[in-house]
């Protein structure tokens, strides 16, 4: 398996301009000529569905939702960043690479991370320019926010709503493009396999959600925007939907997966309440700008919040990192409240949860300064809670939230199949092992609008492709695997629904490959997973027909693709002798409990290669240099 | 708590449909509305029938994606809230629901509780956006915008694009929906230039689509789950009104 990252050469501030020059280019004429489907329509898949189509590109674009203006990018809330420096605060496109590969704990491809940071800057412009309504001081400019991991106030934000209010940018300019007969929208439509002609990646298989239809999709490249597996834990962030059928597909056909153990667990989640719960949900980061986290000095103290006098509080975050306090990094926050939660000084319900309290703020800027700041999110938490925020300090706890893990690329977001692209959640290659905080926005636009327009012309001006009919053999292999796999979900007729193999896998995934991890666990789950697999494919029962709208089965197929990366998750978690950013291995560690990463051994990244079911994966590895930032013990103390 | 729900079951677009009634067991005060559907799916499958099928996505009321008519009103009593939202501490031990679909005309049922909402797409997609190329944008400061102003503009960005307020209104109006977004463009600087077309353009996709007019009652905000105020149909028919007069 090939993992050449494709890095120009020359210094790094240099790479991206080099390497636009030295692209080939589509001749204008010809782009119409060539067509390219994009699966999934959140800040990536959107933003780029809307920009090939701009640039005269044929596009077909898919979404499982309703509509493109529901993926789950909508659901972010803190913000964007961008290296502006519009706080004259010493920000730099260098201070915003650098916090991002400090922030990824060293496991992030230089070159990359660059790139994005230069890139940061336009996308503000961009979005502004389409009518995104960010926060603005009284003279009209511009307002930003500080966020975790960051000594600079770089995050651009529309109060607590910014992943809706860049998403639904994204979707209109992509319906312009829909109305401009550029791009081609199909809604309702899953992707359920790749197809692959001569090696390379020439269309897709997709079920009709309504009809159950399979349809054969054919162009000249493909690009998955598909999003995170963080559903994987069944509780997460996610949206209910979230899935990781596409790119699993993808690595079933070809395609390395990279990292997958490196998956980020947020801090401040409203905590788990019943067996029924669904999903969890995020409080924002931003939060953390002016609330404060402790819990009891004391092990069992079950007063309430306001009778616990001051010097019966422990500020943890403040004392532990005296330089970020409350705004250190997500994986050291949550790691922190596992900790103390562990130490059983937790609070609430079970004892898992810490308070983030705001009375200190508001004594100091009033209630009406936080209500401005984050009315929203105060809202939404009683709506769930029943509790006031204003009187009672919030209840947090860690959750699943974002996965740095994702399909491999190499520097033109190109996975090792030709013709196959990847970009935002799904790939691997900007966060290392810890996402900052309102990064992911800006990667997922950054990709979309500004690096795969470019990379995939030139994919297209070098590759000569034959025309492929619907007819072709891989075609026909493609649609009959998948219709076999529906008809075995189908046929199965046992007596458990796809929810619960669900909920039980996400616990053992909780349990032995979550916010940490060890050796005796990460085996164990390896021994149990395989063994759920095969309990899942002899008692599921899925119900109804494929020839209708059948979200049971819809469940059902990507349960099945959960249970198979899971045991990759655990393999590449056991894999990584070392603790780093999002992926905690309680063997390693530093005497006062902090991370402890092995360079000399894993400064790289971990690409898997599918060798057939029933065989184990190949373990290929992407050496990572550090030239512009000296490899350093990550400290927010 | 126990509650006796009343459903709405249809196999697909063709089928008339008909409510079923089901039995929701030992439901938790804590649960959202869509965790006691859940539920009641769960005992619908193990008993070998079809689950009720609902639309539903981030479950943390911004995608969208949800919405149901509760005891005739859609996202059910609770202001500013989508049915994800809404928590069954709202709901006392006895109580009978009735659960319904969308029912608007240019929303057919698809499925159950699920509806096609592709009519927003056509009204959006008449011009609800603002023209400008990737690339070609000036500095995100290049043009100032009053605080008030950006917020304003926000308000009414604020939509979701549920369709509630269609749901809710008699006519099965899409006027809320439309004028949301004419005006958060409209509102903006970057969104004058096309600021007559957009109006235009966007109001006869409405019509088109099948959505009836406005009477003025008002259901629309009072349904909203994100508070879009009834001001904006006004804003939106001055614009209408001021570029169907200068039209060239």
């Amino acid at each position: 398996m090939n993992l050449e990252s494709k890095v120009p050469s020359g210094p790094i501030a240099e790479k991206w301009s080099k390497h636009r020059f030295e692209m080939k280019l589509v001749n204008p004429a010809n782009k119409r000529k060539h067509s390219i489907i994009i699966v999934g329509t959140g800040l990536a898949g959107g933003a780029a569905a809307a920009s090939l189509g701009e640039l005269g590109y044929r596009v077909k674009a898919f979404c499982y939702q309703d509509s493109a203006r529901r993926a789950h990018s909508i659901a972010a809330q803190g913000g964007i960043n961008a290296a502006k420096n519009y706080q004259n605060d010493g920000d730099s496109i260098w201070r915003l690479f650098y916090d991002t590969v400090k922030g990824g704990d060293f496991r992030a491809r230089e070159a990359n991370v660059y790139r994005l940071a230069e890139i940061s800057v336009n996308i503000i412009d961009q979005c502004v320019a389409q009518g995104v309504p960010f926060a603005r001081e009284y003279g009209g400019v511009l307002a930003n926010r500080s966020f975790g991991g960051a000594q600079v106030s770089r995050t651009f934000y529309a109060r607590g709503q910014t992943g809706q209010q860049l998403l639904l940018g994204a979707y209109q300019a992509l319906s312009r493009q829909v109305a401009a007969g550029q791009v081609e929208m199909f809604e309702r439509h899953e992707m359920l396999d790749v197809i692959l002609v001569d090696g390379r990646a020439r269309g897709v298989v997709v079920r009709d959600m309504e009809t159950g239809e399979l349809e054969t999709h054919l162009a000249d490249a493909v690009v998955l925007a598909t999003g995170g597996y963080g559903n994987v834990f069944y509780l997460s962030t996610n949206a209910k939907g979230c899935n990781v059928t596409a790119t699993w597909r993808a690595y079933k056909r070809g395609a390395a997966f990279a990292n997958p153990c490196f998956t980020q667990i947020h801090p401040t989640c409203i905590p788990v309440k019943g067996e029924y719960q669904s999903k969890l949900t995020l409080m924002s980061e931003s939060l953390r700008n002016d609330g404060r986290v402790w819990v009891p000095k004391k092990k069992g103290d079950t007063r309430p919040p306001g009778a616990i006098p001051e010097d019966e509080r422990d500020y943890y975050l403040e004392r532990k990192y005296p330089s970020f306090g409350n705004l250190a990094p997500r994986d050291i926050a949550s790691r922190a409240a596992k900790e103390v939660c562990d130490e059983g000084r937790g609070v609430g319900e079970g004892g898992l949860g810490v308070y983030l309290d705001f009375s200190d703020s508001i004594q100091r800027l009033g209630e009406g300064a936080i209500r401005d700041r984050y009315d929203n999110l105060f809202e939404m938490y009683e709506r769930i809670t029943n509790e006031n925020p204003y009187q009672v300090p919030m209840r947090i706890f860690p959750a699943s939230h974002y996965t740095m893990g994702g399909l491999w690329v190499d520097y033109n977001l190109m996975s090792t199949v030709p013709g196959l692209n990847v970009i935002g959640e799904a790939n691997f290659s900007d966060h290392g092992a810890n996402r900052l905080g309102a990064s992911a926005l800006m990667q997922g636009l950054a990709d979309g609008y500004f690096v795969i327009p470019y990379t995939i012309g030139d994919y297209l001006a070098r590759t000569k492709l034959e025309r492929v009919a619907e007819d072709h053999p891989a075609c026909r292999e493609a649609v009959d695997a998948v219709k076999g796999r529906i008809g075995r979900l189908l046929g199965i007729g046992g007596k458990r629904s796809p929810d619960s193999f669900h909920r039980e896998l996400g616990r053992l995934m909780w349990d032995k490959c979550g916010m940490a991890r060890n050796r005796k666990g990460l085996e164990e789950a390896l021994a149990l997973i395989p063994e759920l697999r095969e309990r899942f494919w002899r008692d599921l029962y899925v119900g109804g027909r494929n020839e209708s709208l059948n979200q049971s089965l819809e469940k059902a197929g990507r349960v099945a693709d959960f249970i198979e990366l899971a045991e990759l998750m655990c393999l590449d978690a056991l894999e990584r002798r070392e603790s780093c950013g999002g992926h905690f291995r309680e063997e390693f560690q530093t005497p006062d409990g902090e991370a402890l990463r092995d360079d000399e051994h894993f400064t790289h990244a971990a690409a898997w290669e599918y060798t057939g079911d029933g065989s184990a994966p190949r373990r290929h590895v992407e050496p990572l240099a550090f030239e512009n930032v000296a490899l350093a013990t990550r400290s927010y103390k | 708590m126990n509650l006796k729900l009343h459903v709405w079951r249809q196999k697909s677009r063709e089928d008339t449909g008909r409510f079923e009634t089901y039995e929701a067991k030992d439901i938790s005060p804590h649960m959202s509305f869509l965790e006691m559907l859940d539920v009641v799916n769960e005992g619908l499958l193990a008993n070998r029938q079809e689950p009720i099928a609902f639309d539903h996505d981030c479950r943390e009321g911004i995608c969208g994606t949800c919405g149901m008519v509760i005891n005739g009103a859609p996202h059910g009593p609770r202001k500013l809230t989508t049915t994800c939202q809404l928590h069954m501490r709202e709901y006392r031990d006895g109580d009978e629901l009735w659960i319904e679909p969308w029912r608007a005309k240019a929303f057919p049922v698809i499925r159950d509780l699920v509806v096609d909402r592709s009519a927003f797409e056509k009204v959006i997609r008449a011009g609800g956006f603002v023209s400008v190329h990737t690339g070609s944008a000036p500095d995100g400061n290049a043009i100032p915008i009053g605080k008030e102003t950006a917020e304003e503009s926000f308000d009414a960005a604020a939509c979701i694009g549920c369709g509630a307020c269609v749901a809710a209104c008699p006519n099965a109006s899409a006027m809320l929906f439309t004028a949301a977004k004419i005006s958060h463009l409209g509102l903006l600087p970057q969104g004058q230039p096309e600021r007559d077309e957009r109006a235009l353009h966007m109001v006869q996709a409405m019509d088109e689509a099948g959505f009836g007019n406005c009477t003025n009652h008002g259901e629309c905000s009072v349904a909203c789950p994100k508070g879009i105020d009834q001001k904006f149909i006004a804003r939106m028919n001055r614009d209408y009104a001021k570029a169907l007069a200068t039209r060239k």
